[in-house]
């Protein structure tokens, strides 16, 4: 297990030079650079810009040097945010991306469950059919259109929430549902056909016929049986919830990290970009790790070490 | 299964039914209603994060309208748009123009230190510093030997800036310059205290006890790309002016997010100049009458590449200018209010220019000048012009004008025009390289003096220029202009050279720019200059 581990991370590490190697050459291509802007500043001022960030030097000693900056964790200033790092901005940005990921996550799991099993235990009925036309809503309509549809309701509407900004645990619960939408959809429909999979199951026959309540079958023997789909599911959603909330943060104006992750392409920032975009592989590779990781814990058929291979 | 199909049918129903419910009569804010004294507090978004508050490094409109309230220069643009004094209580000026001298008046920065010629001339040292990497240290260039320390050419010493002592400054500047009473109302011209600043290099990085400043508001919070929070400054010397209390910038990228906020009462105002509404709700919010519409020192144009056949052919580009229905573009496709543009320089500069010098759509003289530019070229028709290909950076509203152009000279002239289009630095690049026919391109004055408007063009291969065009007798009218002392001379020779650029045509303009906002109908004396520029000193709530 610790060798397989070890062998991940190793491949963890080179898929990593290979992202930042890219992204960087990727960058350089581009036309422009950070000080491109409608009113030019004259070419002294530029090219003392240039000397100052290091960007006059080769383009060999600039990837060399970029490539230690993130080894050591220091991704430099800003271009676009005078008098501050890619450091403070990640530090700023990312606690909040993390926190409305992961209440976007609580809300996705708890209900999708909750509507899963429901669904699954009076199938056909009208529970089964509101929930799953709630479900398919879930998973058709785009998240920024499903934000503004929240907005209209509970804000102004309603008015129980305001429409946007970032502050109190108000703020966050309709970014959060937003976001939330789509994964508690698709975790609905996934628990209720697992659910009814294993309902059909011998075993589950031969506890009912041992007089068993139904409340007993469903949550201590189905339920724990037709999680494990949802919980392999968990691991490509969390990264995705965490690295992937921009145009919810954009719609409901928080800041978060996503925002950089966009715009910082279209400012050339150069040294937020390679931050951003190496920050957020790690997250997902880390991730992708974890899951295959706890797939082996919960399911002793799939055995990591026999992966070894890959 | 029919049973399903009708419970599915019958729930998306009630859906729709409770959603269409929704979307009832639209409220248009909740303010006005209150009888007792309305809480002095001014909410508004300013979309992004600043770029920097630091007076020397600011290069934006958004930092830009943070620090016009917080920081005071020597003059102020005062509600009725000319420079007023502010921190300074008199000045002179040398015979020749060159050397001004001020009185600054008893002020104090918020931290309680006084407000000393010393605070200004470091900090307009500081910005032309090299190593500072002030972005926007060129518009102290009119100072003495100000480029030439920029540049590294000339010692920080030598700057046309000295503190005679704590309440006299004393401003040599390289030429003439009868807009500098303008200038030193702009951020770059802002001072800095001095003390802390020396102390504390990093003061300007975050709100705190070193941000301090000199004008009608103090910064309390600064918590980045979230919100700003203002409070009235009580050290200002003119405080009993100020009647806000609070000031609370928010920052939300989404234009409808805003209005919604605005709609819901959570916001005093949406639109420009501290953002922009969506584009989309303009005519609605138009209907509705509540809509405010202010034109500003702006022009959109479409410039031309003049080294390139057949643009290098003045009749050909008359012709294209000639054939653009101005009235058109503003009344369907931008519909805020917009002005027609025949000139380079915008009516609140030259108020002759709202009619221009030439009429718009005007596709008879069109067809004439294409014929005989034709002719000049060695074409024998239109079908013989090369494509002419109109560039524009991705965005929905250049493309619908492009759009509108492209057909436009098809119909009127008959030539052929391909489109294109590229995302933002990757166009700005290639306009700046010289790379392209055809490009649109907008440009907003620095300060309210229509020399901003005719100096990019005054050298081929200067930065802004774009066409590669150039005119002596245009270039000897704007060095003329800058020398001449008398204020209406000085006007005609700037007008002389406008004509001599519009019967050149380098670029074809089409409309003068306008503010379009939202707000709480009982705020008052919000003043937006005729550039476009915020200040609230003076603004209310009724």
């Amino acid at each position: 297990m610790l060798k397989y581990i070890l062998r991940r991370l190793a491949s963890i590490l080179l898929t990593l030079f290979v992202i930042v190697t890219i992204t960087f050459f990727l960058m350089r291509i581009a036309p422009g650079n950070p000080f491109t802007s409608e009113k030019k500043i004259p070419p002294e001022i530029e090219a003392n810009l240039m000397a100052h960030y290091g960007l006059d030097q080769p383009w060999y000693k600039q990837y060399f040097q970029y490539l230690i900056k993130v080894a050591t964790w220091d991704f430099g200033p800003s271009f676009k945010y005078k008098g501050q790092t890619v450091n403070d901005l990640i530090a700023d940005g990312f606690p909040v991306s993390l926190y409305l990921g992961l209440e976007a996550l609580f809300i996705a799991v708890f209900f999708g469950i909750l509507l899963g099993v429901f669904a699954a235990v009076r199938q056909n009925s009208w529970v089964d059919y509101s929930s799953m036309s709630l479900a398919v809503i879930g998973i058709s309509v785009p998240s920024f259109i499903m934000a503004a549809v929240l907005q209209y309701i509970f804000a102004i509407k309603l008015q129980w929430f305001p429409i946007a900004t970032w502050g109190s645990f108000k703020h966050t619960i309709l970014p959060a549902l937003a976001l939330a939408m789509m994964p508690l959809a698709y975790i609905a429909r996934l628990t209720r056909s697992t659910m009814l999979e294993v309902l059909n199951n011998d075993y589950i026959k031969t506890a009912k016929s041992k007089g068993f309540s139904e409340r007993v079958i469903v949550y201590r023997h189905a339920l724990r049986n037709s999680l494990l789909p949802v919980i392999s599911y968990l691991g490509p959603l969390t990264a995705n919830i965490i690295t992937g909330s921009f145009v919810i943060e954009k719609i409901f104006g928080i800041p978060g990290l996503g925002a950089h992750f966009v715009q910082s392409i279209t400012n050339r920032d150069y040294t937020v970009i390679m931050g951003v975009t190496t920050f957020y592989s790690i997250i997902l590779l880390l991730a992708v790790l974890l899951v295959d990781i706890v797939y082996g814990l919960i399911d002793p058929r799939i055995k990591v070490s026999a992966k070894e291979g890959v | 299964m029919k049973k399903k199909l009708a419970l599915l049918l019958t729930l998306l129903l009630a859906l729709g039914t409770v959603l269409s419910a929704c979307g009832g009569k639209n409220s248009a804010g909740d303010g006005g209603s209150e009888k007792e004294k309305p809480k002095q507090e001014f909410r508004v978004n300013i979309k992004t994060e600043p770029f920097s508050l630091h007076p020397g490094l600011a290069n934006d409109n958004t930092s830009g309208t943070v620090l016009r309230n917080t920081f005071e220069g020597l003059t102020r643009i005062g509600l009725d748009g000319k420079p007023e004094l502010a921190m300074a209580e008199d000045y002179e000026v040398s015979e020749d123009g060159t050397v001004y001298t001020f009185k600054l008046r008893d002020a104090k920065w918020s931290n309680g230190d006084p407000v000393t010629a010393h605070d200004f001339e470091y900090a307009w040292k500081w910005a032309l510093d090299p190593k500072n990497e002030s972005q926007y240290a060129y518009q102290l260039y009119y100072l003495k030997n100000g480029e030439a320390a920029n540049t590294g050419k000339a010692p920080l010493d030598s700057v046309g800036v000295k503190a005679q002592d704590d309440k006299t400054l004393v401003v040599t500047l390289e030429q003439p310059t009868p807009y500098f009473l303008e200038l030193t109302a702009f951020y770059t011209y802002l001072p800095i205290n001095s003390k802390i600043a020396q102390k504390n290099p990093d003061w300007y990085k975050n709100a705190g006890e070193d941000y301090v400043s000199n004008g009608p508001f103090k910064m309390v919070t600064w918590e980045h790309r979230n919100k700003i929070e203002l409070v009235k400054n009580d050290q200002y010397w003119d405080k009993d002016n100020v009647k806000l209390e609070k000031i609370t910038m928010h920052m939300i990228e989404d234009a409808n997010t805003e209005l919604s906020m605005f709609k819901k009462g959570e916001l005093d105002w949406a639109g420009a100049p501290f953002s922009a509404l969506p584009t989309d709700s303009i005519e609605q919010l138009e209907k509705e009458g509540i809509l405010n519409i202010k034109p500003i020192a702006g022009v959109y144009w479409y410039k031309f590449n003049t080294e390139v056949k057949p643009l290098n052919n003045v009749k050909i580009r008359k012709a294209l200018a000639y054939a653009i229905d101005r009235e058109a573009i503003v009344k369907n496709i931008t519909k805020a209010g917009q002005i027609p543009a025949m000139a380079a320089v915008p009516p609140s500069m030259f108020p002759e220019n709202e009619k221009g010098y030439f009429k718009d759509n005007d596709v008879e003289t069109a067809k004439k000048l294409l014929e005989e530019g034709l002719k000049e070229l060695g074409y024998k028709d239109v079908s013989e012009l090369p494509v002419i290909k109109i560039a524009y950076n991705t965005d929905e509203a250049h493309q619908k004008i492009a759009q509108a152009i492209q057909d436009m000279w098809k119909k009127n002239l008959g030539i052929k025009t391909e489109l294109e289009n590229e995302e933002w630095a990757v166009y700005i690049e290639k306009l700046h390289r010289g790379d392209y026919m055809v490009g649109r391109m907008g440009w907003l004055g620095d300060f309210n003096d229509p020399i901003n408007f005719l100096e990019l063009f005054r050298d081929k291969n200067g930065g802004n220029n774009d066409t590669r065009w150039e005119n002596p007798q245009f270039k000897q009218l704007l060095i003329q202009s800058q020398k001449e002392r008398d204020p209406e001379k000085r006007l005609e020779l700037l007008k002389q050279a406008e004509k001599i650029f519009m019967d050149e045509m380098p670029v074809a303009p089409i409309y003068f720019y306008t503010n379009a906002w939202v707000q709480k109908d009982n705020l008052k004396d919000v003043a937006i200059s005729g550039l476009g520029d915020v200040q609230l000193k003076w603004a209310y709530f009724e």
